[in-house]
This record gives structure tokens, sequence and C-alpha cells, in this order.
């Protein structure tokens, strides 16, 4: 499945400055492991050091937060927008 | 006053998270890790300046710490802000059962009737010190009020983004300053997120956004003057309102810095949570015992503090569970019950806010969490006058007379 990722502006050093891109995954959890082949260093930047998303990054999907979902295991389909947000920063659009 | 102070005691911003550090600028979120800055201070330095005495011999506004705010200068906006009422209940003790009750009043605080005149004279002034002339701020009703006001009079430009069903005399008491108030389709989470894109864009002063760190600093002051006019005393108990949480976790670090500069001799007291059951988000995780709270979308007359997604959610359970202290909620009806209470015990017309933490009070006595023969310090962070539609139908209407001696006799002798 093919999704679009919006990654907010600290994060794009590591996408050489593009703020939608586009991942192959079936749950969050995954799309996560294949930005990180894609673009190393993402996902010490998203997750801490037990795998768990950082406290202050929200994850939207279709402008849902996945903690109102299944978190990581929350299935993402073809055409879905996935955002990632700094929660203080609390822009979700960026 | 004097222009510039001789020194300043604020050494720079540093991570929450992974104590990096910043210098002080109009920035909030750690490019590392995302989590939030904090202003750090010369604690050392300040020991040595702001003694009992110091303070008590300064004019009574929340200036008289003035040590302990993140200013470079001497503040120039909101320069009569504070020191409220706080003095110790008589008939909603009794009613409560409680043997040492405290209210703390920032429902008459100066000029916009809430505390948050107190964030607002130093994120202004600090905006100032960076140069910024616009300013701005993503608000539930009360900072709105507050930033025009103090703008105002600081001849400032601004912006104020609300959520459009906010109750009207928030509204009104923000475009009366002249401002300009964007009212936006959506809850407070989503006023929020766009105003974040908006700092970003157009790099405003936006206080809760990117002047966050000085501006939480200012809501210090409440619990200074709490230990203050108890007699340089820490209450056993305190019960405090929570939106975006910041409040609460600052009511902590007061109490924290107050002892270590040697000014109270006790830091042991138990913070306790209020939020309304419609949005509850913080309560909700104390109780389940979770270290992260769940976003909810709000549905409550206490609209000030209506936020799902609060910003310092997080460390707001963690301040209250490392206290000792709980958290309860209060439904739109206990809201009103409260509001009731504490007008026809005490005198005090409070906001649906207000109403939210005499209800969770009256709960956390109920549940043992607050023992009756314990002290307590009730805080009262809003005025009643703003949010007059949460009483409509609920308080009666008068007798309607003619003028007329014999009328009056009439429903005097049936009353
Ligand atoms: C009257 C009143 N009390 C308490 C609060 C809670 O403040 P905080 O967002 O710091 O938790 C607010 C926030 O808007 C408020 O308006
Ligand atoms: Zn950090």
């Amino acid at each position: 499945m093919s999704v679009i990722v919006r990654v907010p502006t600290p994060l794009r050093k590591l996408t050489n400055g593009q703020g939608e891109i586009p991942v192959n995954a079936k749950n969050i959890a995954e799309l996560i492991e294949n930005l990180e082949k894609n673009y190393p260093g993402m996902k010490a930047r998203l997750c801490d050091d037990s795998g768990n998303v950082r406290k202050f990054i929200n994850i939207f999907i279709n402008e849902e937060d996945i903690r109102f979902k299944q978190n990581m295991q929350t299935t993402v389909k073809e055409g879905d927008d996935v955002s990632i947000v700094p929660a203080i920063a609390g822009g979700k659009r960026l | 006053m004097s222009i510039t102070k001789t020194k300043s005691y604020t050494l720079g911003l540093r991570c929450r998270e992974c104590l990096k550090e910043y210098p002080i600028q109009p920035h909030h979120v750690c490019e590392d890790c995302f989590g939030p800055l904090e202003a750090v201070y010369d604690y050392a330095a300040i020991k040595k300046v702001l003694t009992r005495e110091k303070i008590l011999s300064r004019k009574h506004t929340m200036w008289r710490y003035q040590e302990l705010l993140p200013l470079d200068q001497d503040p120039t906006v909101g320069l009569e802000v504070g020191y409220t009422p706080f003095y110790r209940s008589r008939r909603l003790a009794q009613t409560l059962g409680l043997k040492e009750l405290y209210i703390k009043n920032d429902a008459v605080n100066f000029p916009t009737l809430s505390f948050k005149d107190r964030v607002v004279a130093v994120a202004l002034s600090k905006a100032k010190e960076f140069g910024m002339n616009i300013v701005a701020c993503a608000s539930t009703g009360n900072l709105a009020n507050s930033l025009a006001a103090n703008a105002a009079q600081a001849g400032l430009e601004s912006y104020i983004f609300i959520p459009a069903d906010l109750e009207q005399g928030k509204v009104l008491g923000t475009l009366v300053f002249g401002s300009h108030v964007i009212g936006i389709r959506g809850n407070y989470d989503e006023v929020n997120r766009l105003c974040s894109e908006i700092a970003d864009k157009y790099g405003w002063a936006f206080v809760n956004i990117n002047i966050r760190p000085f501006y939480g600093e200012g809501s210090k002051t409440y619990t200074y003057e709490i230990l203050e006019q108890l007699g340089w005393r820490a209450p056993q108990h305190v019960v405090v309102p929570m939106a975006g949480g910041s409040l609460i976790t600052k009511v902590k670090k007061a109490i924290k810095e107050f002892y270590d500069l040697g000014l109270t001799e006790d830091a042991s007291t138990k913070m306790h949570g209020a939020q309304a059951e419609g949005c509850g988000p913080i309560v909700h995780a104390v109780i389940a015992g979770n270290d992260l709270f769940k976003p909810e979308k709000p549905n409550t007359i206490a609209k000030s503090l209506a936020i799902g997604n609060p910003a310092d959610g997080y460390y707001a359970i963690k301040a209250i569970k490392e206290s000792g202290g709980w958290a309860a909620t209060a439904t739109d009806e206990e809201i009103v019950e409260a509001m009731k209470l504490l007008a026809t015990t005490e005198g005090i017309f409070t906001e649906t806010a207000g109403g939210v933490t005499l209800a969770a009070l009256k709960k956390l006595i109920q549940s043992g969490h607050i023992p009756p023969d314990e002290s307590v310090v009730l805080s009262i962070t809003g005025n009643g006058l703003k949010t007059q539609e949460a009483l409509v139908g609920k308080v009666g209407v008068p007798e309607l007379i003619d003028a007329k001696l014999s009328e009056f006799d009439r429903i005097y002798k049936k009353p």
C-alpha cells in the first residue's frame, strides 16, 4: 500500500527537504521501519529507545490521532494521508 | 522602576526531555527530541538577593518576585497585575466539613479578571524585549481577553484566534480592546494547530506557542502569592483547574523554588487536578494510572478548560502523581451546582472553570483524598460574569411587581 507521509520541517533535513513522501506500509509500525530504510536516522527521531513513538510526536491518519485508533498497529491503506506532527507545535498540516 | 535591571537571572532555555541547551530566543520546541523548552535560572544568585524582607518591601503586584521571572529587563507590560485576595473560608469550609480551607481569588485579577493576566504580562514584556511588534494567541477565552487588553495598553497590534462558539462575554471582552479577532469553526485543538502554522509563516509572537517558555513562568506568581499570603507556608493540598496543564505544573515549580530559596520550610503540598467530565484527558489518565493521556474531543460547558490535547498534559500527570495528589472531573450539572455553592457561601461569582474546581474538591473530600483536618487551597482562576450563559435558567428570575407597597406586601407574605 502506498501512502503519503507529511514530514514536519525539523525532520526534512533527513528527506532532502521533501515535505511529502510516499511510503509502502500496511500499518504504522511498518511505515516507520520503511521510512527508516529510505531515510536513515528517521526512526531515532520518531521513536524512543524502547521503540514507542516519542511523547512529543503525534501521528495522524486522515486527520485522526493514532492514539484514537490502534496506535502502532493502526492499519493504513492506499491513498491514506499520514502526518507526523511535533505535539507541542500542535500543527498537523506542517 | 528603572529602565534596565542591573542583572538578569535567566541563563537560557533548556529542553525538559533531553536537557539540550538553547539561547534565550522566541523558540519553544527542542530540535532533537521535540520536547518543550524551559527557562533556566541562576538560583544561587537569586538566593542572595530574593529574601522575604526584599519581597515584603515591594509593591503588591506579581512583580515582587521578578527575579524568578524570565525577563532580561524590567517589565514593560502588565505592571499592575497580581497580588489578588487570599483568605480563609468560613461558610464554604463549614459546608464542606473542612477545618482549614483557603481561597485564592484570581477572579478579580487585573485587568481582565483571570489568572491569564499573569502569563500575558510576562509574555508581552518578553515579546517587547525581542522587538516583536505583533502579538497573538490561540485561546479558550480568558487568554484572549487578557492578551487583547494588555496589548492595547502596550500599544501592540494583536491577532487572537478562538473557537467560534465561545461565550459572548469572552468574545465581546476581546473585541472591545480593538484586537483582530478570528473565530475558527472548530475546537481549541484545531485552533492551536492552525496557529502553529501561522506562527511559523508570519513569525509573530504567539504567546502560548513560540513565547511559551516565558509565558508559562508568569503563572508561578499565583502560587508565590499563596505561599506568601499563607505566612510563608505551603498548604497541605491545592486543587487546580487544568486545560493545557500549564498552571498546575507551575504550581509545583513555584512551591519547589520557594523551598529551595529558603523562603518556605516545606514543599510537600499535594496537587490535585480538576477538569470537566466532558473534557478530562489529564484526570482520566491519572485515574487510570497512565503516564500518557489520550486526547479527547471536548464536550462541556467549561469552555475555558476545553482542551482535548493538552500541551503540558504529560507533565501535569507527573506533577500530580509525584506530589501524592489525585484528580477528579465534574459534569455540567455539578459545575453549575458548584458555581452556585461558591456564590451563596462566599459571595464569589466564578466562571465555569471555578465550578469545575470546587466540584472536584467536593469529590476529593468524599473519596478521602483530601482529609477534613488538613489545609486546602481552592484555586479560583476566572470570573463568572464572563460565562453567564452557563447559569441562564439555573438561578431563577426576579419576581415582577408594580411599584406599589401592596404588591410587595402580597409577595412578601407568601414567599
Ligand atoms: C479560568 C481558567 N482557569 C484555568 C485554566 C487552565 O490553565 P492551563 O491551560 O494552564 O492548564 C484556564 C485556561 O484557559 C482558564 O481560563
Ligand atoms: Zn530535547
